[in-house]
C-alpha cells in the first residue's frame, strides 16, 4: 500500500469528525514528512483528533459575551467618519461604525444603497460591452437626454430639445423618446418630431383652454419619464478588477438588476441585506451579514476573529427571518419578562406580563443575576452531574 | 423579469436538501434536539421555495464555512 493511500484511508476515517480545513492541512503537511510509517500516522491523527476536541468550545460557555467585547472593543477604534471612497472617486460609501449600526439593526435600506454587478463571459471582457450593459441598467429619464424641457405658452405646448451628445452616450434614439412621450397619458395633445439645425425636437401641442398649472405638470412628467433602465439604479460606472470590468452601481435592486442580459447572476451582489433576504433567502442573508461586517472591521485596519462575526450572524438569522439586534428582534423576542424589563421600557414589561400573567422560568442570565442566583454559565449550568452507568461496564 | 433565475445557483446561496424522514429522525438524535430547537428555515424562503421545502422538512445546508471550508447546519421549515 502506497503512503499516499495510507494517508487517505486514515483522513477518510476522520472525516465528519474533523473539519475539512484542517484535513487537508493535514494532508499537506504528513505528505511531506519523508519515511512516514503507519505508526507515526496514526499517532499523529491521535493527537490531532484530540487536540481538535480541546479546542472546541465547552458547553456553557459564555459565547455571546465573549462576542459581544471582541466587536464591542475594536469598534471603540472604528472612525466615527461616516464617508469612504470605495477605490474610485465617483463613489461614497457608508463605512465603519456608521455601517456596522446599520448591519447589526437590520435596516430595510442602507444609506448607501451600492450593487457590485459581474458580468457574463460574453460581456466581462469589453469595455465596450461592459457600458452597454451600464446603460441597460442605469435608468434613464427624458431629462437625462435633454438639451431643455420648456414650457410654451403662446402656443399651449412643451418642447423638449434633445442633446445628440447625450443620446448618443445613453444609447437612446430620438424615436425611443417620441415614443416614450406618446405613452405618457398627457391628455388631448399633439406629438410632433421636427429637426432644427442639428437638433431634434419634440413638440407636445396641448388642444383645449391653456392652464399653466397643468402645462407645468405635464413638464414635470416629461422630464421624469423614464426611457430605460433599472428602478432605483441612479448611476452605474464600470471598473476594471483584474481581467475583468464590473459595474457598480449607485442604488440598489438586486431582483431588477439579476434580470438584465448580459449580467451574471450568480455573482452579482448587493449590500443591501434586506434584500439579500428577499430575493435569496435566509443563507444567504447571513453569509452577506458575515461578510458586510467582516469587510467593515477589515476596512478600519481591525482583526476581529469572523467566529464571533458568523454567531452574530447566526443569532440574527435563526428564525428564518433577519432580526436586529435591539428592541424590535433578538432582545426585543426574549422569552424571559426579567430579561426584557432589564433592557428597555422595564415599567411597561412588567405591567404587561403582569396583566397577561407570564411566568418567568429564570433560565436565561439576566434572570438570575436580578434574583440573586447563580447564573447558567459554566459551572453554573450543571445543577447535579452523575455518572448513569457503573464504571465496570466499561466506556459509556 | 426577463429571465428566470434559480436562487441556489447564487454564489452567497449554499446548497440545500431536504432530507428524508430517516436521515431527519437521525439528525435529531445525534444532536438530541427537538426540530424546533433547531434554526428556522420559512416556508416562503426563496431557497426553500427552490428545493420544494415544506413545513416540518429539515433541510441540510452544506455551507463554504469561514473556518471550516464545509459545515453542514440544519434548519426546520415553518410556515410563514
Amino acid at each position: 500500500m502506497s503512503v499516499e493511500n495510507m494517508i487517505n484511508k486514515r483522513i477518510e476515517k476522520i472525516r465528519g469528525i474533523i473539519p475539512e480545513s484542517i484535513l487537508e492541512e493535514l494532508r499537506e503537511k504528513v505528505g511531506k514528512i519523508p519515511n512516514l510509517t503507519p505508526e507515526e500516522l496514526d499517532k499523529i491523527i491521535e493527537l490531532l483528533v484530540k487536540e481538535y476536541h480541546n479546542a472546541l468550545v465547552e458547553p456553557g460557555e459564555a459565547v455571546g459575551t465573549v462576542a459581544a467585547q471582541s466587536i464591542g472593543e475594536p469598534s471603540t477604534q472604528m472612525t466615527l467618519r461616516t464617508f469612504h471612497y470605495a477605490g474610485v472617486r465617483e463613489f461614497n460609501v457608508t463605512l465603519g461604525l456608521p455601517r456596522l449600526i446599520e448591519i447589526v439593526d437590520a435596516r430595510k435600506t442602507p444609506s448607501t444603497p451600492i450593487m457590485t454587478v459581474y458580468l457574463d463571459e460574453e460581456h466581462k471582457y469589453d469595455e465596450e460591452k461592459a457600458k452597454e450593459v451600464a446603460r441597460r441598467i442605469e435608468v434613464t429619464r427624458i431629462e437625462n437626454v435633454a438639451r431643455s424641457i420648456e414650457a410654451d405658452l403662446f402656443e399651449n405646448a412643451i418642447r423638449i430639445e434633445l442633446d445628440p451628445v447625450m443620446l448618443k452616450d445613453k444609447g437612446v434614439t430620438v424615436d425611443q423618446v417620441k415614443r416614450i412621450v406618446e405613452k405618457l397619458k398627457l391628455g388631448a395633445a399633439e406629438i410632433e418630431l421636427v429637426q432644427e439645425n442639428d437638433t431634434s425636437v419634440i413638440i407636445v401641442r396641448f388642444s383645449g383652454e391653456l392652464e399653466i398649472a397643468k402645462l407645468n405638470k405635464a413638464r414635470e412628467k416629461i422630464m421624469n419619464a423614464k426611457i430605460k433602465g433599472v428602478k432605483g439604479i441612479k448611476r452605474v460606472i464600470v471598473q476594471k478588477r483584474e481581467k475583468e470590468y464590473v459595474l457598480l452601481t449607485d442604488g440598489s435592486n438586486l431582483a431588477g438588476v439579476l434580470g438584465i442580459k448580459g449580467v451574471d447572476p450568480t455573482r452579482t451582489t448587493t449590500n443591501s441585506i434586506y434584500e439579500i433576504e428577499t430575493v435569496l433567502g435566509i443563507e444567504a442573508a447571513r453569509e452577506a451579514i458575515i461578510r458586510e461586517i467582516n469587510g467593515v472591521l477589515q476596512e478600519q485596519g481591525l482583526d476581529v476573529d469572523v467566529r464571533h462575526i458568523m454567531l452574530v450572524a447566526d443569532i440574527m438569522t435563526g428564525t428564518g427571518k433577519v432580526r436586529q439586534v435591539g428592541r424590535h428582534g433578538v432582545t426585543g423576542e426574549k422569552e424571559s419578562v426579567l430579561a426584557r424589563a432589564a433592557f428597555e421600557v422595564t415599567v411597561r414589561h412588567l405591567y404587561d406580563a403582569a396583566a397577561r400573567g407570564e411566568l418567568d422560568e429564570l433560565k436565561g442570565i439576566t434572570e438570575n443575576v436580578i434574583v440573586g442566583q447563580v447564573i447558567p454559565v459554566g459551572t453554573g449550568m450543571v445543577a447535579l452531574q452523575m455518572k448513569l452507568r457503573p464504571e465496570s461496564k466499561g466506556e459509556n | 423579469m426577463a429571465r428566470k433565475f434559480n436562487v441556489l445557483e447564487h454564489e452567497l446561496v449554499p446548497a440545500h436538501r431536504v432530507l428524508s424522514i430517516k436521515e431527519a429522525l437521525r439528525v435529531l438524535r445525534t444532536l438530541r434536539a427537538k426540530p424546533e430547537k433547531l434554526p428556522w428555515l420559512r416556508e416562503n424562503d426563496p431557497a426553500a421555495r427552490a428545493i420544494k421545502a415544506k413545513p416540518g422538512d429539515i433541510v441540510m445546508i452544506e455551507r463554504k464555512s469561514h473556518t471550516a471550508k464545509k459545515a453542514i447546519a440544519y434548519r426546520y421549515v415553518v410556515t410563514g
